[in-house]
């Protein structure tokens, strides 16, 4: 099996848990629509400046979203033990990683997929622009890449779900500023002005994805 | 190695130390007494002589940090987690020190405690991140496993201060742009100079001196840590030995 079949191989083993299980998918998306909903009572998202307001909003919700899945799903391989299993296979753990990765990223990017239609709708924004897509796909790679190298850290510890947030929040600060920046430029039509912040969020998940890619061997080993 | 009184390193540590005092005594009357009062600022501006220092320690230490993290990944010696250990303390210090002395700076100065401007912020961030340090260091357990987890965060931290930077000036900034290193040479009085230089070389030979504290302390608690599990296996042969 080449290297993305091995990838795609353990991606595949996520999905097919959570289509038996339902552990993950049901409570990350309610989890983003509340808390999308629950910005409408924190700001006022109905006035000229939603654009500003909104895309913060959105993003938030994915990042909350996207920590509970992380967490979640990196503490239901240690707790199975199938975390062992895993590092058992005659793979390379840069492999592993990305799988794990994949499969992260999948569940985020559903959540995103059936919540950003929602946020669209409840808060009467264009959503459908393809620079304001752009930036959220790729501020949940950057925001995933960093993330599942900190749950598999954090699940190693005895503070799991304390320590993920204490330790992904400041280092993903980056992708958040630009992820709503960017978002913001594109819900306001400002596209232009929104590639520098692309451009940046492209630089930044290159370099995690290749240091968590290079880290992450040293972490799983036991 | 145990560092007894009269060792040769013991020596060169406490002399260190005498000549730090020294400088430290002298950086201080220059910054009170010899440097001018700042035209516009006033005395608020002698902060500056400290607050800068220390930022620059603050910084240096999370690169340390990230040396001492790559070097325990590679050769997987507790000498260089120890090196790590030790800039970490004091990287916390200094950070925490760094945003005090901004803060009332920048109290009469810009009229605010706080601004979200990037250099304050990065330097919050990066205080959050030695303050994660911690935190990880305290809940991994077993030693090999802080050294290793806390090798990876201090990696990845040290890449992402600068990336930090960089989207926040983007973002928006207000500190005061570089004083010292302009094209045209530094924008200030030579008294003020010289007095920033020896208060730098001060607060750099403070942080050697520290550095090399807190690393013969960390490689104390190893060696106390070695035999109290030596005790305790003695002690498991002992009670074996009785219960046969």
């Amino acid at each position: 099996m080449n290297a993305l079949g091995k990838i795609s191989a353990v991606a595949w083993k996520d999905v097919l848990t959570e289509v038996r299980t339902k552990e993950l998918f049901a409570g990350m998306f309610v989890f983003a629509v509340l808390t999308i909903i629950t910005f409408n009572f924190a700001f006022d998202l109905t006035g000229a400046d939603r654009a500003a307001s909104g895309s913060g909003a959105l993003w938030v919700a994915f990042t909350f979203a996207g920590m509970l899945g992380l967490s979640r799903s990196i503490a239901l391989e240690r707790d199975r033990g199938s975390l062992d299993g895993l590092l058992l296979c005659p793979v390379d753990r840069g492999i592993l990683y990305l799988g794990k990765l994949a499969g992260n990223l999948l569940f985020i990017l559903v959540v995103e997929v059936i919540a950003v239609p929602i946020f669209g709708a409840l808060y009467d924004l264009p959503v459908y622009r393809p620079l304001l897509l752009l930036a959220l796909a790729l501020g949940t790679l950057g925001f995933a890449s960093v993330g599942t190298l900190f749950a598999v850290m954090a699940a190693g510890t005895q503070a799991r779900e304390v320590l993920f947030p204490v330790l992904l929040f400041p280092l993903s600060v980056p992708v958040v500023i630009s992820t709503v920046k960017a978002a913001e430029l594109a819900l306001s039509g400002q596209s232009g002005e929104a590639i520098p912040w692309l451009n940046l969020l492209v630089a930044f998940d290159l370099i995690f994805l290749s240091l968590a890619f290079l880290l992450f061997e040293r972490v799983v080993e036991e | 190695m145990v560092q007894r009184r009269g060792s040769a390193m013991g020596r060169v540590s406490a002399g260190l130390g005498v000549v730090t005092a020294i400088v430290m005594a002298a950086a201080l009357y220059m910054m009170f007494i010899y440097a001018p009062t700042d035209a516009v600022q006033g005395q608020p501006q002698r902060i500056f002589y400290i607050h800068v220092p220390i930022a620059t320690i603050a910084f240096l230490s999370s690169f340390v940090l990230a040396v001492g993290g790559i070097g325990y990944l590679v050769r997987r010696s507790q000498r260089w987690d120890r090196l790590a250990r030790a800039s970490a303390e004091i990287g916390l210090i200094f950070t925490t020190l760094v945003l005090l002395t901004g803060s009332l700076w920048g109290r009469p100065i810009w009229g605010t405690w706080w601004t979200w401007d990037a250099r304050l912020t990065t330097t919050l961030i990066l205080w959050f991140i030695y303050l994660g340090y911690f935190m990880l260091r305290a809940y991994a357990g077993d030693a090999d496993r802080a050294a290793r987890y806390s090798a990876v965060l201090g990696i990845i931290g040290a890449i992402d201060v600068p990336i930090i930077y960089l989207s926040v000036d983007w973002w928006r900034t207000l500190h005061p742009g570089p004083v010292l290193f302009t094209s045209g040479g530094p924008a200030m009085p030579g008294s003020m100079f010289v007095t920033f230089m020896v208060s730098l070389l001060a607060f750099t030979l403070l942080y050697v001196w520290l550095m090399y504290q807190k690393y013969m302390i960390e490689s104390v608690k190893d060696r106390v840590a070695e035999r109290q599990f030596q005790l305790a296996e003695r002690q498991a042969e002992i009670r074996e030995g009785m219960a046969l």
